[in-house]
Formats: C-alpha cells, sequence, structure tokens
C-alpha cells in the first residue's frame, strides 16, 4: 500500500492516499461531502458542482480534486452551504418536480439534499419549461420534467452496462437526455435490469409498476437526512 | 388566561389550493381547545369570517395565485397580517394547480370547457362573465406575488408541523422544525 497523508477538513485531520479524490477520503473518514451528480462506482464527473468546496481558500469540485498532503480544506461554511442551497434551488426551479405525487418522493436525492440543507422555499422564480415523457418502453418510464441532467444515466449505461442507451442533446436551457434509437425509449437496448435504470438520482428514470411501494414514513430518507449512513462511518 | 381583547389574532385563507391544508390544520385534534387560548381567529373558513375585523399576528396562506381574485385576497393579508406563512406545497411552488403552466392557458381552457371527453357544452361558450376572476396566464407561488415570512411545505403539512410552527410563534420562540416534519410530499 503506498504511503498516506494527512490534510484537514474543516479544521479536523483526515487521512487521505494517493489517487483518491478529497470526496472518497472525506467519505472513507465518515465526513459527508453533499453531491449530486457524483455516484460511488462511477468515474467521477464534476457536473453538478453541489460538492464544491474550497482547498487552500479556492473552490474546487471535491469529486475530482485529487486529496493531496497538507491542504485546508472548507465543507461546512455558511457561504458553501448557502452556494450548495442555490444550486439546489435553481435545480428545482428549471425543471418541473412536483414532489406530491412524484414517484421517487421520499427516495429522491434532490429532494433529500433539499430536506438536508434546509429549503423551504427557491430564491429564483420558478421557470415551468415545457419538457416531453417518454412512455414507450414497456417497464422503464422516461419523464424529461424531473431531469437535472446529472449525466448518471449517461455515465452508468456507458461504463457499466456497455450499452451507450442515453446521451445529451441540445445546448443551455434546451440540452436534454436523448436515447439511442430513431425516437423513442423503447427502440434502445435498455432493459429493466440494466443498472442505468436504478441510477437516476431523481425521478426521471422509473420503473414502471413500482410506484409507492413503500409506505410513506419508510422510505429512504422519511427518518434520516441523506449522507447518514456516511457519517455512521458506513465507508465505502 | 389573557383576556380576549388581547390575544393575537389569527387569519387563514384556501386560494388555487384544495383546502387539504385546512383540514390538516383541524388535524390538530383536541390542541385547537389550546390554540383557541392562546388566539383568535379572525379572517378565516373555520370560523367563516369572510373580511378582516382587525390587525392579525399571523396569516396562514394555503394556495398559489391562480387568478386576479387570489392575488387581491393575498395583497389583503400582506396589509393586515404581520406575518404571513405559505403553508403546503401549492403555496410554496405552485402544487397541482401549477400543473396548468405546462399548457397554454387557451388550450387548458379548452379542454375543460369544449374538448374534454366529458365536456357537454351545446353553448360551445367559454366561462366569460364579469363576476369570474380572471385567470393567470400562469399559478404562481404566494412568494412570487407578495413577501412571505416562512413557509411550510408539504402536501398537506402535518398537523403536527403546523402546531409546532404556529405554538413558536405565538410564544416568541424560534421556528425551528425537526428533520422528520419537513416534507414535500
Amino acid at each position: 500500500m503506498s504511503e498516506t497523508f494527512t490534510f484537514t477538513i474543516d479544521g479536523v485531520e483526515v487521512e487521505g492516499e494517493p489517487g483518491q479524490t478529497i470526496l472518497e477520503a472525506a467519505q472513507a473518514a465518515g465526513i459527508y461531502i453533499p453531491r449530486l451528480c457524483h455516484k460511488d462506482g462511477l468515474e467521477p464527473w464534476g457536473g453538478c458542482r453541489v460538492c464544491t468546496v474550497t482547498v487552500n481558500g479556492r473552490s474546487a469540485s471535491a469529486c475530482t480534486q485529487p486529496a493531496a498532503a497538507g491542504i485546508t480544506v472548507e465543507n461546512e461554511t455558511d457561504e458553501l452551504v448557502d452556494m450548495r442551497r442555490g444550486i439546489i434551488e435553481m435545480l428545482f426551479v428549471e425543471g418541473n418536480h412536483f414532489c406530491m405525487f412524484c414517484e421517487k418522493s421520499g427516495n429522491c436525492e434532490l429532494q433529500a439534499l433539499a430536506y438536508r440543507l434546509g429549503i423551504a422555499a427557491p430564491r429564483y422564480e420558478y421557470l415551468w419549461p415545457t419538457r416531453d415523457v417518454d412512455a414507450s418502453h414497456p417497464d422503464v418510464l422516461l419523464d424529461r420534467n424531473r431531469c437535472i441532467l446529472c449525466a448518471r444515466c449517461v455515465r452508468t449505461s456507458r461504463d457499466l452496462d456497455g450499452k451507450q442507451v442515453f446521451g445529451f442533446v441540445g445546448r443551455g436551457p434546451g440540452k436534454k437526455i436523448a436515447v439511442n434509437a430513431s425516437a423513442r425509449l423503447s427502440e434502445t437496448g435498455l432493459d429493466v435490469t440494466d443498472e442505468a435504470v436504478d441510477a437516476c438520482p431523481v425521478g426521471a428514470i422509473l420503473r414502471k409498476r413500482e410506484g409507492y411501494r413503500i409506505p410513506v414514513g419508510l422510505r429512504r430518507y422519511d427518518g434520516t437526512p441523506i449522507g447518514s449512513d456516511i457519517e455512521k462511518g458506513a465507508s465505502s | 388566561m389573557s383576556t380576549s381583547a388581547a390575544k393575537p389574532r389569527v387569519a387563514t385563507v384556501s386560494l388555487a389550493g384544495c383546502f387539504g391544508c385546512h383540514m390538516s390544520v383541524l388535524d390538530i385534534d383536541e390542541r385547537i381547545f389550546d390554540l383557541v387560548d392562546i388566539i383568535d381567529f379572525d379572517r378565516s373558513p373555520i370560523v367563516d369570517f369572510k373580511d378582516f375585523t382587525g390587525r392579525c399576528a399571523v396569516g396562514l396562506v394555503e394556495g398559489g395565485c391562480g387568478n386576479e381574485e387570489n392575488v387581491e385576497v393575498l395583497r389583503s393579508f400582506r396589509r393586515n397580517c404581520d406575518i404571513l406563512i405559505s403553508l403546503g406545497d401549492c403555496a410554496t411552488m405552485g402544487g397541482i394547480p401549477a400543473l396548468r403552466n405546462l399548457v397554454p392557458t387557451e388550450e387548458c381552457l379548452r379542454e375543460a370547457y369544449l374538448d374534454g371527453p366529458s365536456v357537454h357544452n351545446p353553448s360551445g361558450r367559454l366561462p366569460n362573465d364579469i363576476e369570474l376572476p380572471l385567470l393567470l396566464d400562469k399559478v404562481r407561488p404566494a412568494h412570487e406575488v407578495v413577501r412571505m415570512d416562512y413557509f411550510l411545505p408539504g402536501c398537506p403539512p402535518s398537523a403536527d408541523t403546523i402546531w409546532a410552527a404556529l405554538t413558536a410563534l405565538l410564544t416568541d420562540k424560534p421556528v425551528q422544525l425537526p428533520y422528520e416534519l419537513i416534507k414535500y410530499d
């Protein structure tokens, strides 16, 4: 095993190994850095910026920035927490997120981050974009109203399923998830057992006929905030 | 107990909502006896007062603004209440009524009054009477119309959430709700 080194996160000394990102080293030490586009097992993407920390005073995304000896990392400062709130609020207003009837509610990472960060209402005006739904696949629903463009399905399908079912088209506000077919999801090679189906942090990709199966109160984030498992020391 | 005149007054209203949040207010059960010991209801469907009778300490607003009457009522709540609370998801983010924001208003009216599969409307006319408040182009959450002071999300917010927030406000304590009481569904 290569030499370990130490650095600090919010003043707490943390051990790191060469090759680890700041997020991985923090997680191994039981410190949760909020993240949305990053998922354990996927290559870091650095897209959502929710995991932004400061490294020696400069902003960096913890999921892509390598841990290094002696660096000073800030994670839970008022400024960073407010910045993260702002990102989550933007994601809420730029999509159509109706938690009250969404099948993912209670198990949704976007919602769970909003709970953890204490968001009551967004500071920005709702945009109400027009997005489409693709219900063509017999077992999987694709609802772009809820998509936050985290690329988890894109990367999981490509890197873990080896299929490249999903991709992006368009730019700016017009950017959206596309499927690798002439028109619809049913024409792709997507299987309901693909890991890409489970990769979605929100309710944009859902297994059909499984909605509301877990009663309210028993869902993943009903009782404990997102990240609690990491803070209890159950690191990956 | 303080005298009636000294009690803070609480007003409530349902704008573009379904009254579910008001049902949740009633769901505080027998605690409503404790509540009326420390407050008087002012303008509210609970006591059926149609207009404000005096300055209110707290206004609970259920629902967003879907028509011009909602806007007028919400503005009168802002003028008459010291603290305004968005009660529930519709007031906070538009909620179910805001689903119509995803289609043009005209298309929405056509579907409801002309083209819908169960519509019987031989005259072929859309509702258009001076008595009817005009629809807004989009359903807006309350805080996009007036300044709101607190937000209690939920569909509806649980009775415990409402109780915890109200009692904290009325006893001059900070409103700090535990994790389990803030939910968006």
